[in-house]
């Protein structure tokens, strides 16, 4: 089973509540798609096994020396990657250089330059990491700063933590997911077991959610809705517990807010080891209720191959 | 004069400081324009309520191949990065979900077969609220690609004397889009192990495409003194320390303004405003002078 934890809106308490779970299940591979603010590692105490560099597609660069000046290549790009400044030291008056965080990595330029001036290679953007943890392994990664393709790290993330869990039987891959609706969110939900939306009371957690709601019925997925800070507005928590009625997913957590759960992150440690009362036993009841949704799926299908 | 709002961390306060920024220097008497660059998750409107006046379409050109000029030869897709047009067989398939625009299949079809059409990918709109001039760009559900929804939306001559940019979290792409060619970037963080270290992502980030910034501390008593001493030892000015308070919390839950609690907030705001201006004008802006 894979499960992965998302919200559309940030800041919501994925990555606490991911944490908790960590703490509490048996037998699983833990992974941050988060690849662009991963903090999961910051409370499981973690050793770096291994580190391995992620190239996730090209960058174009001009070679000064061949380079005549002649703005071909600024005609052609899209994406306004080639700016040039007043030169005075050659006959062209101007000197173009590439914008490196605006070039999309497509190559065009690299094909019109009369002088083939243009390198076109592989980039390195970023690294990934496979550590020891209290919990079990953990796959994470840091994407480069200021780079692209989080996509690709994201599902890079995801086949390594399978590999991981087919070699060692373990049958459960817990994944903390990024913020948003694009593409890291996209690349972590696809073909995912389950996703658990963790939500607010709030005007602006509840839009992002019914977004990212929408987006998981997209791609055909099984979900649930966790209400952190439940207790923080009540009218909000009843209007978002009116919402998923309707479109028939199951609230299967409540968590009251409690500055015990920063308090945990002070302490780099998980919300439930931190504290065993309290917000701790909304929690336990949360993961307790993951599972029946896990065994009711499992029964489902066993029931469909059995009709077969 | 444009200022972003930023962050490494979600839900830190990006959009309760750029949306009461915004009216807090509004109601001095200038003009104001307010950009949701979150497009993904864009929450602005919630506050600023704006009633929309003009609403467009956010496109990409994606290639339409007409297979009577079409030779099959498979330049095409053998020069397409991200794999959005294929041969297969005798007809030519085309991913429009994977295509980023680019234009490379439309320059080297030798048959001149490939012409472009706009996808629509997201939405634009604009209106005015609580006297701000308001614009979000909206990514529809399901499309993965955000940068070219932001492009959109910043190309929009807005007129007005201040600029307000509400950036999406995290430090990659969508976030470049959003701060890139602003004069000055608020990063929006809380004092805690993953506040800050999304923090020093963050001034990474900035640092990298050479941006002048400041930090403000929101949430400023929950948790230690790490970021202080972290700004302290990096040399990074912290503009403005804004204490946790329930009542923000419940009024920020309703989509309600902070001049619904205190009319404090916003003398302060506007005091970060001119602290900001007055660092802009003086030391001039921190656009990259490459």
């Amino acid at each position: 089973m894979e499960l992965v934890v998302v919200s559309g809106k940030g800041g919501t308490g994925k990555t606490s509540l991911v944490g908790s779970l960590a703490a509490l299940a048996k037998d699983k591979v833990l992974v941050d798609c988060d690849v662009d603010a991963a903090d999961l590692h910051l409370i499981l105490h973690n050793n770096v096994q291994k580190t391995t560099e992620f190239t996730g597609g090209k960058r174009a660069f001009i070679i000064d020396e061949d380079c005549t000046n002649c703005g071909i290549c600024a005609e052609y790009c899209r994406f306004d990657a080639i700016k040039y400044d007043e030169y005075t030291e050659n006959a062209a008056g101007v000197r173009y250089w590439i914008d490196e965080y605006a070039c999309d990595g497509c190559g065009v330029c690299t094909r019109h330059c009369p002088e083939q001036a243009i390198d076109f290679r592989e980039v390195i953007s970023g690294e990934w990491y496979l550590s020891d943890t209290p919990h079990g392994p953990l796959v994470h990664a840091r994407l480069g700063i200021a780079q692209a393709n989080s996509g690709k790290l994201v599902s890079l993330l995801r086949q390594q933590a399978k590999l991981l869990a087919d070699k060692n039987g373990l049958s459960l891959i817990l994944i903390d997911g990024p913020p948003g609706i694009g593409c890291p969110v996209i690349a972590s939900i696809t073909g995912a077991g389950y996703v658990l939306i963790v939500t607010e009371p709030s005007m602006s957690a509840m839009h992002d959610m019914e977004r990212l709601l929408e987006l998981t019925v997209h791609f055909g997925i099984p979900m649930g809705i966790c209400i952190n800070k439940s207790d923080i507005n009540s009218a909000m928590t009843s209007r978002i517990e009116e919402y998923a009625k309707k479109h028939e997913v199951k609230i299967l957590g409540r968590i009251p807010f409690d500055p015990a759960v920063t308090q945990a992150q002070l302490a780099g440690t998980t919300v439930v080891e931190h504290q065993t009362n309290g917000v701790s036993k909304s929690i336990e009841l949360l993961w307790s209720n993951l599972n029946e949704e896990f065994k009711a799926r499992v029964n489902s299908s066993l029931t469909r191959e059995m009709k077969r | 004069m444009i200022i972003s709002v930023a962050s490494g961390k979600g839900g830190t306060g990006k959009t309760t400081i750029a949306t009461n920024l915004a009216v807090a220097i509004v109601q001095t008497g200038k003009d104001v324009a307010y950009l949701d660059c979150d497009v993904e998750e864009p929450n602005g409107h919630i506050f600023l309520k704006p009633e929309i006046k003009e609403q467009f379409d956010a496109t990409v050109l994606v290639p339409r191949v007409d297979l009577g000029k079409c030779t099959l030869c498979g330049d095409c897709s053998a020069t397409c990065e991200y794999h959005a047009i294929a041969v297969l067989g005798k007809t030519v398939e085309v991913f429009p979900s994977l295509c980023h625009g680019c234009g490379g299949c439309y320059d080297i079809c030798p048959e001149n077969a490939v012409e472009e059409i706009p996808r629509t990918i997201g939405r634009i709109s604009r209106g005015v609220g609580m006297g701000v001039e308001f614009a979000e760009g909206r990514l529809n559900v399901g499309e993965a690609l955000s940068p070219p929804v932001t492009k959109a939306l910043r190309k929009i001559a807005t007129g007005s004397d201040v600029t307000i940019i509400d950036a999406p979290p995290g430090t990659s792409c969508p976030v470049i889009e959003a701060i890139n060619n602003t004069d000055f970037v608020i990063l929006v963080t809380e004092p805690t192990p993953f506040g800050q270290n999304d923090l020093e992502l963050a001034v990474g980030m900035v640092r990298k495409i050479d941006l002048r910034y400041a930090v403000v501390i929101n949430r400023s008593d929950i948790g230690d003194s790490r970021t202080e001493k972290y700004c302290r030892r990096e040399g990074i000015d912290i503009l403005m320390e804004i204490p946790y308070d329930r009542q923000v919390a419940e009024a920020y839950s309703r989509g309600e303004m902070l001049s619904t609690i205190d009319s404090r907030y916003g003398k302060d705001l506007y005091e970060l405003y001119q602290n900001i201006a007055n660092r802009v004008n003086h030391d001039g802006t921190g656009r990259s002078q490459r």
